[in-house]
């Protein structure tokens, strides 16, 4: 097989580990997985342990595809695909119940829905299915961090702008009743703003990260 | 008036996409044209309204602590809950199934009109999100599910509804290059959401 000869971290090998933080990103270029995304990321600890999870979830669900892929009748792939996803949700959700009890309250239903995560399943439609093992291995690792940047960077802001602090640490200083009290940015009569902690904040929030990224990298733009 | 409660709330205060962001995968690719749109967003419709009462019957009597006392005493301990999002996925899958059977055989025009979109409803988020909320929320009889399935899938229809009609407005719109296509329509969606969160004050 050709593939055996290729060495472990050939130039195509790394493209699918890069190509997917950027030119390729799952969100803002693939448009998969928005909804978790969103949902989300108020602040930065629930969304680093929804990406921890949906990268693991994306890199066990890719290798097991792809290892019994000749094994799977094509007209019943997409059940065959959900149950596997499933199990694997199911395998992180009674972790996260087990030693993460308040991030997993606060992520509610949304790990549930990592089965459902476009991201998840278009990957194995789109590579896992016609890719081997190591292949199906770079592609979700690369796929989950791309997921994983576009999280946390939203998360950063709306944390940071939202509420001034940054995984729960007051770095804008602390906020008092009367600004005399305060410290930090809030002594000079800072105030966060609350609209980025609601919902529609995030919608905007990466309508602004894509508009960023196509304008440094033009060949994205659609027409 | 219970009903009415649930049925208003969510369609416009718990709005599957402008509160929750669930089904915008298809919400954003299929949004282009409203014929299309109709078309997803009826099919949605209708498969929430069937999968989120089945769904509440499966967690009633089958998974939830002591759901399955009904086969007596020396069941009621038992705690199925963990298996839920295995069960309810594979209930969706295979409705998604057998209402595309029935679509074809009974009403050949819908199942023209809606095409390839009801295959892929099975792996919409608004779907699963409408059962796992449904399990969340405690309803106290079927019929209150089935009320807030077809809530929660005519909020969604509304919100695909409208930005596609935006979206073939703004189509000959001078929008800065960047932002066009995709960008554009997130943060239309958020202006959108804002607007859907004036109804937040409302009590029922």
């Amino acid at each position: 097989m050709a593939e055996e000869k290729e060495p472990l971290f050939s130039k195509q090998n790394k493209a699918l580990l890069t190509d997917p933080l950027d030119d390729n990103n799952p969100i803002s270029v693939q448009v998969l997985g928005i909804c978790s995304a969103l949902a989300i990321t108020v602040q930065l600890k629930p969304a680093l342990v929804m990406s921890i999870a949906v990268l693991f979830v994306i890199i066990a669900s890719n290798v097991i595809v792809s290892l019994i892929r000749n094994l799977i009748p094509g007209r019943i792939r997409i059940i065959v695909q959900l149950l596997i996803v499933a199990s694997l949700v199911i395998l992180v959700d009674q972790i996260l119940k087990a030693y993460a009890y308040d991030v997993s309250k606060e992520l509610s239903v949304f790990v549930g829905l990592i089965i459902t995560n476009c991201i998840v399943m278009g990957r194995l439609e789109a590579f896992a299915l016609a890719n081997g093992p190591w292949k199906s291995f770079l592609d979700g690792v690369g796929n989950g961090a791309g997921y994983a940047l576009i999280l946390i960077v939203v998360a950063f802001f709306r944390e940071l702008l939202g509420s001034g602090k940054l995984f729960g640490f007051e770095v804008l200083g602390h906020k008092a009743k009367t600004i005399a009290d305060s410290t930090g940015l809030y002594a000079f009569g800072y105030e966060n703003n609350g609209f980025m902690l609601l919902s529609p904040m995030a919608l905007i929030t990466v309508g602004i990260i894509i508009w960023f990224q196509r304008s440094k990298n033009r060949k994205l733009i659609e027409n | 008036m219970e009903y009415i409660n649930i049925f208003v709330k969510s369609i416009f205060i718990d709005n599957m996409v402008f509160a929750y962001f669930l089904g915008m995968c298809s919400y954003l690719a299929v949004s282009k044209t409203v014929n299309t749109a109709v078309g997803l967003g009826a099919a949605v419709i209708f498969v929430l309204v069937v999968t989120v009462p089945a769904n509440f019957l499966l967690d009633t009597y089958l998974l939830k602590p002591g759901a399955l006392s009904w086969m007596g005493e020396e069941y009621a301990s038992i705690d199925l809950s963990f298996l839920s999002f295995i069960m309810f996925i594979a209930v969706i899958a295979s409705m998604v199934q057998l209402v595309e059977m029935i679509v074809e055989r009974f009403a050949p025009a819908l199942y023209g009109a809606l095409g390839i979109f009801l295959p892929l409803i099975a792996v919409n988020c608004a779907i699963l999100g409408g059962s796992l909320f449904m399990q969340q929320k405690d309803f106290s009889n079927v019929g209150e599910s089935a009320v807030y399935g077809l809530g929660s899938g005519i909020g969604w229809f509304l919100a695909i509804l409208a930005i596609a009609a935006i979206r073939e407005k703004i189509a000959y719109s001078n929008i800065p290059a960047p932002l066009k296509g995709l960008g554009i329509t997130f943060i239309i969606t958020g202006l959108m959401a804002i607007g859907f969160m004036s109804f937040s004050g409302i009590k029922l």
